[in-house]
């Protein structure tokens, strides 16, 4: 069995979580910064804004001009990426070791000091506005937004993440700068650094450079209840000049903090994950040939996250790869995963731990996922045995719970026409 | 048997620790040792990719790649799933002009499953007819599937204008008609005659004892025999005489502009002074195709991006200098901001280029581009299938001991020579230029949303 992580983690005074863990094997460092301030805290009516603040944050603090920014982390090698998701905005860069204090300075400089300056904005503004523009003539990422519109109403799941041209357009410096004054403080960032550093010494590094951050704990996200939908609903996208149709197919779940989060994933694995997308790969995949890619994704999030199966199939293929993941999702409602199956997918899953803890950004990813969640220190040596004490009626139970084709939401974006049903 | 120090690694601070090894039937081993995770990576490489391609065959080495996954005679179709999962791995395959690579990644002690995997795809792959029919239809929907996006279709279609004769010109998933009308005997044909022991390279990395995975590989790949190997005549591209221009006009939102320049191929002196020029162009990608996809470059302080996206015209630029066999392209990729004319971009862009080519590039810049570059080459480091990958590319290309020449190659690069291969390369008449100009808006409000 690989030896265990033993990261180390450290509350700081003002809230910073600190998580360190040693890895020397390249001269090399992960930095990972993640905040609690995703799409779910846009302000209603303005989507978008986590989207423009993680595009402009690092252009500019209040001693820092974007050009020295820009100059410090090119000189070194170092690509900065800020990422955002629905929940949480994350900082993230790989840095050779004997660069690491200094690129420390940067994010903690970026993280409590952007100044969001007016010419910055402008530009990344219409970077942004090119990215939903992308999006619109994506089938993929049209699929995948209507079927949260379909899932989440009401919800802010169910707004288009990066928002709107014309809701980017109307956000203003002060928007992202008010958007930062209330989501970005101590008690919401957690740091983690992994590789070729010392952890004690590292976690004084973050202390130095972010100990005297002050700023008030933000409130927590109020969020609608998500209700299982009742009736089966379909949407169709035409977009008549692309070559392929994407489909989005899906249900609502259960938080990551649900007890029987473990039942679903493997239930889901079998489904949809396992080798080349599990039973959907077999069937729509190997069996017919219908799709290069067919898979499931579980995201039990802080709110019942949804259950997704995607598939890239061409137009004339369309019904017939609806009706074939109708079919494996109501096998998998009524039979459950078979005992070898089950088998099967807890083997890879637990067999697959070290691959994960590899290198140093797949360790950073890994801690801020135990800490986010809650999962403890020693989550990495628990989780094989969280896995193998999944019954198949358990995993069955999870399958009954959620997998309805009577309750499924359907999306199609494609060159497909709108006579689906 | 190799003598015991045979097996031995040179330890020469400048050299990497890797066994190196030729079997009987001509199949290039390379061991290395790497004990940091309790984990193996396999690769199995082959001298065959889409430039091998005859007429009516483009597309053939890609989908021979997709049928290698669909049994052999000693594991049947529905066995092919398992093998590794079981020790917690992962297996995938690529293919791209020069070559076809397979890999999986478990714990160590899936070595024996993974080459038992790799010499049965070697030798006995089964190509059913009705898996190739299957498998047809997958790769023409993955074909569709990239066709989606607008910058993948105008790659296609610059990449067959800027080169003419070379087969590089035609993409590696190949042209639909070919995937149309290929045969079942075409497939067949073509696996036998490039999978053999000689025109390949096996590359293990990992938590494993040389001296044990050598004889285990011996045990598995000695009884496949070499082969000869057809002899392939390829036309090398003829000079550029003028620019070359395509236009792709379709409904769209967005705007793309490409150029490419006829780059040297990997091994020529040129290559190491256009990888600096590019890094100062659009920031250093470094040199794994594996792992280059997976962290953009640094590039804020870069030509291009400071002029091109900071000046407000482009919403991204991306280079590309790829090591190949033979010459390829220097590739240069932008994304047009919304509202931006197309004309207006490309000229800003031609002008940067000029530039370079009229003022060569700054020490600073230099200085950046190679600390930029030497960081890729320990970033893209960081795991044992990335270790393993670059072994298999670089003997696949030329020999695996580039890696060991590519620091002090890039530390000898020098102003001037960037600034010849600026001048050499990114010539007027060498260059082509595509444009994607979407025509219209795409309707996309929604068609039928109705309860059933």
């Amino acid at each position: 069995m690989p030896s265990s992580l033993a990261p180390v983690r450290r509350v700081l005074d003002h809230g910073v979580i600190v998580l360190a863990a040693a890895s020397p094997a390249t001269p090399a460092v992960a930095i990972n910064a993640t905040v609690q301030a995703g799409g779910v805290f846009d302000p209603p009516g303005l989507p978008g804004v986590a989207h423009l603040v993680a595009r402009v944050l690092d252009r500019g603090t209040a001693t820092r001009p974007a050009e020295r920014i820009a100059e410090d982390l090119d000189d070194r090698g170092v690509t900065l990426s800020i990422s955002v998701n629905r929940h949480v905005l994350t900082l993230a860069c790989t840095c050779l070791s004997e660069d690491f204090e200094a690129v420390l300075a940067i994010v903690g400089d970026v993280l409590e000091h952007p100044v969001f300056p007016g010419e910055q904005v402008a530009l990344r503004r219409a970077e942004l506005v090119t990215a939903i523009r992308q999006d619109e003539d994506s089938p993929a990422a049209m699929a995948g937004e209507g079927l949260l519109r379909l899932l989440y109403p009401g919800h802010p799941y169910a707004v288009r993440p990066r928002g709107t041209v014309e809701s980017v357009s109307r956000t203003s410096n002060e928007d992202l700068r008010a958007f930062h004054r209330a989501r970005f403080a101590p008690s919401a960032l957690s740091l983690a650094v992994v590789g070729d550093v010392e952890p004690s010494w590292a976690v004084e590094q973050v202390e130095r450079i972010l100990g005297r951050w002050s700023a008030p704990a933000p409130s927590p996200p109020d969020l609608p209840p998500v209700a299982r939908p009742s009736a089966r609903q379909r949407l169709v996208l035409p977009m008549m000049d692309k070559a392929q149709a994407d489909v989005a197919y899906g249900f609502t779940t259960i938080t990551r903090s649900d007890p029987e989060y473990y039942a679903y994933w493997l239930m889901n694995h079998v489904l949809g994950q396992y080798a080349l997308g599990g039973r959907l790969g077999d069937s729509i995949r190997e069996r017919q040939g219908m799709a290069y890619y067919v898979f499931s994704a579980l995201d039990a999030n802080v709110v019942p996250g949804p259950l997704v199966v995607r598939a890239g199939v061409s137009p004339g293929n369309v019904d017939r790869a609806i009706a074939s993941i109708d079919e494996e999702v109501a096998a998998m409602a009524r039979e459950g995963p078979t005992a070898q199956e089950l088998e099967a997918s807890k083997r890879y899953l637990v067999g697959s731990l070290p691959r994960a803890l590899e290198t140093n950004p797949g360790i950073a990813s890994f801690l801020q996922m135990v800490e986010l969640f809650d999962l403890g220190l020693d989550y990495d040596r628990r989780l094989p045995d969280l896995l193998e004490r999944v019954t198949r009626e358990e995993a069955h139970a999870a399958a009954r719970r959620v997998l309805d084709p009577g309750r499924a939401a359907v999306v199609v974006a494609g060159p497909y026409g709108d006579r689906l049903g | 048997m190799p003598s015991r120090s045979g097996l031995e690694p040179a330890s020469n601070a400048s050299t990497l620790p890797v066994v190196e090894h030729t079997l009987d039937n001509g199949l290039k081993v390379l061991i290395r040792e790497v004990h940091t995770a309790p984990l193996a990576s396999v690769w199995c490489w082959y001298r065959v990719g889409s430039k091998d391609e005859g007429p009516g065959l483009t597309g053939v080495s890609h989908w021979c790649e997709h049928m290698n996954f669909r049994g052999t005679t000693r594991i049947p179709r529905e066995a092919v799933k398992g093998i590794i999962e079981q020790f917690g791995g992962f297996w995938n395959g690529y293919t791209w002009i020069d070559q076809t690579a397979y890999v999986e990644t478990a714990s160590a002690d899936a070595l024996d499953r993974m080459l038992f995997i790799e010499a049965e795809r070697m030798a006995h792959c089964l190509y059913h007819p009705d898996d190739c029919e299957a498998e047809r239809t997958v790769i023409i929907s993955e074909l569709q599937g990239g066709e989606n996006d607008p910058d993948e279709l105008l790659d296609h279609e610059l990449t067959a204008a800027a080169l003419r004769a070379h087969p590089y010109r035609h993409p590696t998933i190949g042209w639909l008609p070919d995937l149309q009308s290929m045969t079942r005997d075409d497939l067949y044909g073509y696996y036998r005659r490039f999978y053999v022991p000689n025109n390949a390279t096996l590359v293990v990395v990992g938590d494993v004892d040389a001296r044990d995975a050598l004889a285990l590989i011996r045990r598995h790949f000695d009884p496949i025999p070499r082969s000869d190997l057809p002899r392939r005549a390829i036309t090398r591209e003829p000079d550029h005489v003028g620019e070359r221009r395509v236009t792709i006009a379709r409904p769209g939102t967005t705007g793309y502009v490409k150029l490419a320049f006829p780059a040297p191929a990997f091994t020529e002196l040129d290559f190491y002074p256009l990888l600096v020029l590019d890094a100062v162009l659009t920031g250093a990608k470094g040199l794994s195709l594996w792992a280059s996809f997976r962290t953009p470059a640094p590039q804020r302080r870069a030509r291009l991006y400071r002029a091109l996206v900071d000046g407000g015209l482009a919403a991204s630029v991306q280079g590309a200098l790829l090591p190949t066999e033979h010459p390829f392209l220097y590739s240069i990729s932008l994304t047009a901001s919304d509202g931006i004319e197309l004309a207006r971009l490309e000229n800003a862009a031609l002008e940067a280029l000029a530039r370079v080519r009229r003022e060569g590039v700054t020490d600073a810049e230099l200085v950046r581009a190679k600390k930029q570059l030497f960081a890729r080459l320990v970033f893209e480091n960081d795991s044992v299938t990335n270790v393993a990958h670059q072994l298999g590319y670089f003997e696949t290309l030329a020999s695996w001991r580039a890696l060991e020449s590519m620091r002090p190659s890039i530390e000898a690069v020098t102003a001037a020579d960037v600034g010849r291969v600026a001048g050499e390369y990114l010539a007027d008449t060498r260059r082509s230029i595509g444009w994607f100009a979407p025509t219209t808006v795409p309707a996309t409000e929604e068609g039928g949303e109705a309860p059933e």
